[in-house]
This record gives structure tokens, C-alpha cells and sequence, in this order.
């Protein structure tokens, strides 16, 4: 079985991103870049599933500027095999993402697809359900554990009220939460060999994908502050000013 | 324009989370429609509860085994077996439908609008990107409109309604997964997305029994929801279901009291719409004191039996 991981370049999660003061955007000028912390869990995954014999090909996909092809570099050095490195340039929607990873997937012809539940930049929460949707495919979303049964799947996924455990007929979707793994990290002799893999370098327009985005940003703005109050020097400070200051006690 | 809002309920009651998606599906403008899919005899209390609900002209119901287990597959093929009738398909942004809704809009071919904090105009919305860091407005050029919503922003609608209930057109099952089992902890305390107060426990509470012993005490105290930092989940001291933030839940109470949380900008995504904020962490430079309204610089296992006590003699 072959698994397709896709896998996005996005701002790390460490960075406090900045609203332009024009409001068209975020800043994105030299601010630290890294893959989507939920799809280096992904790929983690798909290696597991490889070292344990139970997957034989782990290709990575991703669809962004040029610059995307670091991150797919980043997935090779932790042991992928191939990656796939669709240029696209500007905002390309969820939607778009997913008709291009179906293409991606009709010709790659993979048996699971292990994307992240949430790109930390946009926090939309959608690619993988889509896929699932335009192939017609089952979808298991937050798995926080992943079993194969033959060409078929057991997920448990992290659900409002706790744990759901469902079984999917394959070729299946499953999308990451944080406790699916602890990823690892690429090891110096592993960096070297992933700069000799190869990375297959496609367009959009090979797919043949409107990307045209449906949503038209109008602006970006600063959410509301909130100011830092005031310490109190103890419990029954505290409790005093919950009381009778904040009324909420 | 005509709008069917999905309910979120737990197959006997409507939950509080469709009142709030409610008043976002009430500002689209136009009428607004109520699907109530599950299974067992529950779903129709569930719908009668739907109809009492101001503002709601129909109630939909499909009653199933399909529908029983919260599988996205089925629940997305019955929404686009009903999408002819609609315009814009609305749901809070619960697990269950941020697993759903995005199946929904492919197959609808349209790019779904997540998690929106606010409806400035029938096609435009607001929403929070990069951990609520900016603010979007985005405008919809899709003929229908797929939204989520983020229910901590909107105030849930009331009741006043008497909706006619209809059972809604069945769609086939496309039998592509299965339920196996769930674990599902019964607790008597509030839900994390409606509690009034909210009483946090991070890293620095250092394993379960610590949780049980200085967290679980101050929030039944104040009759709060207990949640948790992200850490403190890894870590196995308090269950999935409990993390607040970015990838967690997001909640917005009259009071938010984090224990031993750093305040990281995940987990401030999370928590930092709360009314009162009250950090207790014994490093003063600890990031949380910056959205802090009170902030106490102490050490946990002090301060907070202290103040467990201190309620305790307010009588709560
Ligand atoms: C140059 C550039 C400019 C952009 N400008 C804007 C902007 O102005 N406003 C804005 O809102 N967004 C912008 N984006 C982000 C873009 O809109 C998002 O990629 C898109 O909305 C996907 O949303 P998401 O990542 O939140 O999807 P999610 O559904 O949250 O992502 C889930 C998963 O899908 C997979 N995935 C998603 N995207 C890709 C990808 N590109 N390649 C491979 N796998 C992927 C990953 O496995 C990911 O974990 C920009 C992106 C780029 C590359
Ligand atoms: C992709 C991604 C998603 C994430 N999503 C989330 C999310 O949804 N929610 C979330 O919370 N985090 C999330 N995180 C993690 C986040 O970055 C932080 O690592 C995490 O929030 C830290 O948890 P903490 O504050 O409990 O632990 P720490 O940062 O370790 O803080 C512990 C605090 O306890 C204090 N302390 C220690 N001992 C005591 C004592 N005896 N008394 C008082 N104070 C004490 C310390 O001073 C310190 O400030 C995410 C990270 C990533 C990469």
C-alpha cells in the first residue's frame, strides 16, 4: 500500500504573525517558515506504518510557491521516499487544494491519504473532508490512533465529548490530531540522503484545477486587545476583587 | 433566501450550541430551517425542542441507524440530498461538524466559510486566522454558502417559536464507514463550550491525581467546566476532550481561571475572549499575565487550596 501524505509550508507556530497596517494581509516578509506542525505528525505516521511493513511507498505532496519544496526536503529527510512539488502561486482555497490532491491521487493511486486536521495559518479545517468528498472516499478526521486491517482501517478519533473509535473501507482519508505520535526528528546522515531524493515538480495547470479563489478577502485586521490587569498580592485579594470588582463571584 | 441550520445534539437533547448557531443563521436574513438527523427515539425531542426555538419556520427530521453514531459520510449525502431547497447551510463548529460541513461544501462544490465570529452582510463574515492573531472579512462568491460558527461569539437565540416538524427526504447511506465503540466520560460538571466559568490546569499540575486533587475541588466550587493546556493533555493529565485553544476548544465564559499555564499564543487562541481572567503562576513573568485581569504570583499548591477554602467560607 502506498500513502500519500500532503504537506504545507506554513508561518511556525512560534511566530506571533503581525496584521499589515494597510489591512491586505498578514506580514509574511521574512518571518520564520515550517511545515504544518499536524503534518509532520502525518508523515510520522505514514513511516510508522512503513517500518511496521504495513505501507511500501510514502509520497509526499505539496502545493504552494517554490519555496514548498523546502518543506517537502524537510518530510524526505525524516524518511519519505518521493515527493511532489505542485507550484501554485498566491492564495489557492481549501477547495482547490483538494481538487488538486484528487488528481494527485488518480494518478498515484494510493491506499490511505494522512493529512493534518488544521494548517495553523488559515485554521480552516477542511482539505482532507473534501478529498474524502471528491473521491467519493471514507474519512476518519482527529485520529489520535491508527490501525490497518488489510485494505481496510480502525481510527480513534478525538471527538467533544472524548473518543470515537470507526472502522473505514478503504482507500480512506484520515486526517491527524496532536496525540496521533510524537514526530520524529531528521537525523544529520538522513538530511544528507533526502537531498539526493527525488521531487517530481508539477503545475497546476498539469492538473488541470481552477484555482480562482471563491472567497474574496476584503481585509485583515488586529482582533481587539486586551490589556494586562493588575496582581494581587494574595488569595483573599483575589477573592475580594472577584467579588465586589469583576462580579463574578 | 432560505437557510437550514444543522442541529448539534447528543440524540435526546438539542444542545446549546444550535441556539448560537441559530442567531448567526438569524442574521443571514430569510427563513431558517432545522435538520435534526440521529438515531433512536431521541431525535424527536431533540426536533420538538428545535421547534420551540425563535426565529425557526421549519423543523427537518431524519431518524436512522445511519445517523446514530455521528458518521460524516451519511450525514453529508442526507444535507446534499436537501441542498436543492437552499441557499446557505449553517452549524456550529462542533467536532462533529467540522468533520461533516467540509464534505458537505465539496460536494457542493463550494469553498466553505469556517468558524465565523460574525455576519457583516448575508455573503460577508468575519473569521480569525493564525490562532485569532488577524481578523478576515471575507466575501462569499459562491451561489450557496457553507459556514460554521464559532458559537463562543454569538449569544444563543431563546425560545418562542412553534415550527411545524416535517421527517426530511431520506438519502442512501453510502456504507463507507462503520461505528465501532466510543468513550465517552459522563460528567456532572458543565460542558468546556457553555460553561459560565472555566477552571484550567497546565503542565505545572504535574499528573492526574494532581488534577483530582487542586482542580476538580476549586471548579466544582464554583460550579465551573475544567479544562486543560495542551501540554497537560500530552502528558496525560486531563483527558482530550478537555484542551482549550488553537487546536482545542474555544471558549469565551464570564470567568477563565488558568492554573500553572504559561499562556503560549495556542493557548491564549482559545481562552483570551473570556470576560475575567485570572492567572495563578509562580513565574511573575509568565506570558499569561499579559491578558491576565488578576494575575497571582504564587505557587499552585498553595494558592490554590487557599482559594478552594476561601469560596468555601463565601459560601459556594
Ligand atoms: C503564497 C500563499 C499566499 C497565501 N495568502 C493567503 C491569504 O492572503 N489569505 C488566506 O487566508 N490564506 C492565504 N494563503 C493560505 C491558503 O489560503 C491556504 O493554503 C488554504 O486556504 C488552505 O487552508 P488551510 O491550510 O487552513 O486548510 P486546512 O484544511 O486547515 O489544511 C489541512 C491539511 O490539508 C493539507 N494541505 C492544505 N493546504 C495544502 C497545500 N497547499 N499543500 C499540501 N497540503 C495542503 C495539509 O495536510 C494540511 O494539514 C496563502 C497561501 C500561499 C501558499
Ligand atoms: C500545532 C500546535 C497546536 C497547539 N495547540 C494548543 C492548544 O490548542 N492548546 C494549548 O494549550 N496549547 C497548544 N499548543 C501548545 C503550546 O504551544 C504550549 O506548549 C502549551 O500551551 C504549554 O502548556 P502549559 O502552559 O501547561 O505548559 P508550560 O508552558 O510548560 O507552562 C507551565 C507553567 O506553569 C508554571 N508553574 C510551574 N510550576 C508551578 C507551580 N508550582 N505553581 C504555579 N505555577 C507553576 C510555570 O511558571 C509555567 O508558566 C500547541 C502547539 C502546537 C505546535
Amino acid at each position: 500500500m502506498k500513502v500519500l501524505v500532503p504537506v504545507k509550508r506554513v508561518v511556525d507556530y512560534n511566530v506571533k504573525v503581525r496584521v499589515k497596517s494597510d489591512g491586505t494581509g498578514v506580514e509574511l516578509a521574512n518571518v520564520k517558515m515550517s511545515m504544518n506542525p499536524f503534518d509532520e505528525i502525518a508523515v510520522e505516521e505514514a513511516l510508522r506504518l512503513k517500518e511496521a511493513g504495513k505501507a511500501t511507498e510514502v509520497v509526499v505532496v505539496s502545493i504552494g510557491p517554490a519555496q514548498a519544496s523546502e518543506t517537502i526536503r524537510t518530510a524526505l529527510a525524516m524518511g519519505a521516499d518521493r515527493g511532489i512539488l505542485v507550484k501554485a502561486e498566491g492564495n489557492v482555497e481549501p477547495l482547490a487544494v483538494a481538487k488538486i490532491l484528487k488528481a494527485v491521487v488518480e494518478a498515484e493511486q494510493p491506499g490511505l491519504v494522512i493529512l493534518g486536521k488544521q494548517a495553523i495559518d488559515d485554521d480552516s479545517n477542511q482539505t482532507g473532508q473534501m478529498l474524502a468528498a471528491l473521491l467519493g472516499w471514507s474519512q476518519a478526521t482527529f485520529a489520535s490512533k491508527l490501525e490497518v486491517e488489510g485494505s481496510d482501517f480502525k481510527v480513534t478519533r478525538e471527538v467533544d465529548g472524548g473518543l470515537q473509535t470507526i472502522k473505514l473501507k478503504g482507500p480512506a482519508i484520515v486526517t491527524t490530531d496532536l496525540r496521533l505520535n510524537e514526530p520524529r526528528y531528521a537525523s544529520l546522515p538522513n538530511i544528507m540522503k533526502a537531498k539526493k531524493k527525488p521531487i517530481d515538480d508539477k503545475s497546476v495547470a498539469d492538473y488541470g484545477v481552477d484555482v480562482t479563489p471563491r472567497l474574496e478577502v476584503l481585509k485583515t485586521a488586529e482582533p481587539a486587545g486586551r490589556k494586562a490587569g493588575v496582581k494581587v498580592k494574595d488569595v483573599a485579594e483575589l477573592v475580594n476583587k472577584l467579588k465586589t470588582e469583576a462580579g463574578v463571584l | 433566501m432560505t437557510t437550514l441550520l444543522i442541529a448539534e445534539h447528543d440524540h435526546e437533547t438539542l444542545k446549546d450550541s444550535t441556539n448560537k448557531a441559530l442567531t448567526a443563521a438569524s442574521q443571514l436574513g430569510g427563513d431558517v430551517h432545522v435538520l435534526v438527523a440521529g438515531g433512536g427515539q431521541g431525535t424527536k425531542a431533540a426536533a420538538e425542542a428545535a421547534a420551540k426555538l425563535a426565529g425557526v419556520s421549519k423543523v427537518l427530521v431524519a431518524e436512522g441507524p445511519a445517523y446514530e453514531h455521528d458518521l460524516a459520510e451519511p450525514l453529508a449525502a442526507l444535507i446534499v440530498a436537501l441542498a436543492g431547497g437552499y441557499d446557505a447551510f449553517v452549524a456550529p463548529a462542533t467536532s462533529r461538524f467540522k468533520n461533516v460541513m467540509p464534505r458537505v461544501a465539496a460536494l457542493l462544490d463550494v469553498m466553505q466559510v469556517s468558524e465565523i465570529i460574525k455576519v457583516v452582510a448575508p455573503d460577508t463574515y468575519e473569521r480569525p486566522i493564525y490562532a485569532g492573531n488577524a481578523i478576515q472579512t471575507v466575501k462569499s462568491k459562491d451561489a450557496k454558502k457553507v459556514i460554521t460558527v464559532r458559537t463562543s461569539t454569538f449569544a444563543a437565540a431563546g425560545e418562542g417559536g412553534s415550527a411545524a416538524i416535517e421527517n426530511a427526504a431520506s438519502a442512501a447511506d453510502p456504507g463507507l464507514s462503520t461505528f465501532v465503540g466510543e468513550e465517552v466520560a459522563k460528567s456532572d460538571r458543565p460542558e468546556l463550550t457553555s460553561a459560565k466559568i472555566i477552571v484550567s490546569g497546565g503542565r505545572a499540575m504535574q499528573s492526574r491525581e494532581n488534577f483530582a486533587k487542586y482542580i476538580e475541588p476549586l471548579a466544582d466550587k464554583l460550579g465551573a467546566g475544567v479544562g486543560a493546556s495542551r501540554a497537560a493533555v500530552d502528558a496525560g493529565y486531563a483527558p482530550n476532550d478537555w484542551q482549550v485553544g488553537q487546536t482545542g476548544k474555544v471558549v469565551a465564559p464570564e470567568l477563565y481561571v488558568a492554573v500553572g499555564i504559561s499562556g503560549a499564543i495556542q493557548h491564549l487562541a482559545g481562552m483570551k475572549d473570556s470576560k475575567v481572567i485570572v492567572a495563578i503562576n509562580k513565574d511573575e513573568d509568565a506570558p499569561i499575565f499579559q491578558v491576565a485581569d488578576y494575575g497571582l504570583v504564587a505557587d499552585l499548591y498553595q494558592a490554590v487550596p487557599e482559594l478552594t477554602e476561601a469560596l468555601g467560607k463565601l459560601g459556594k
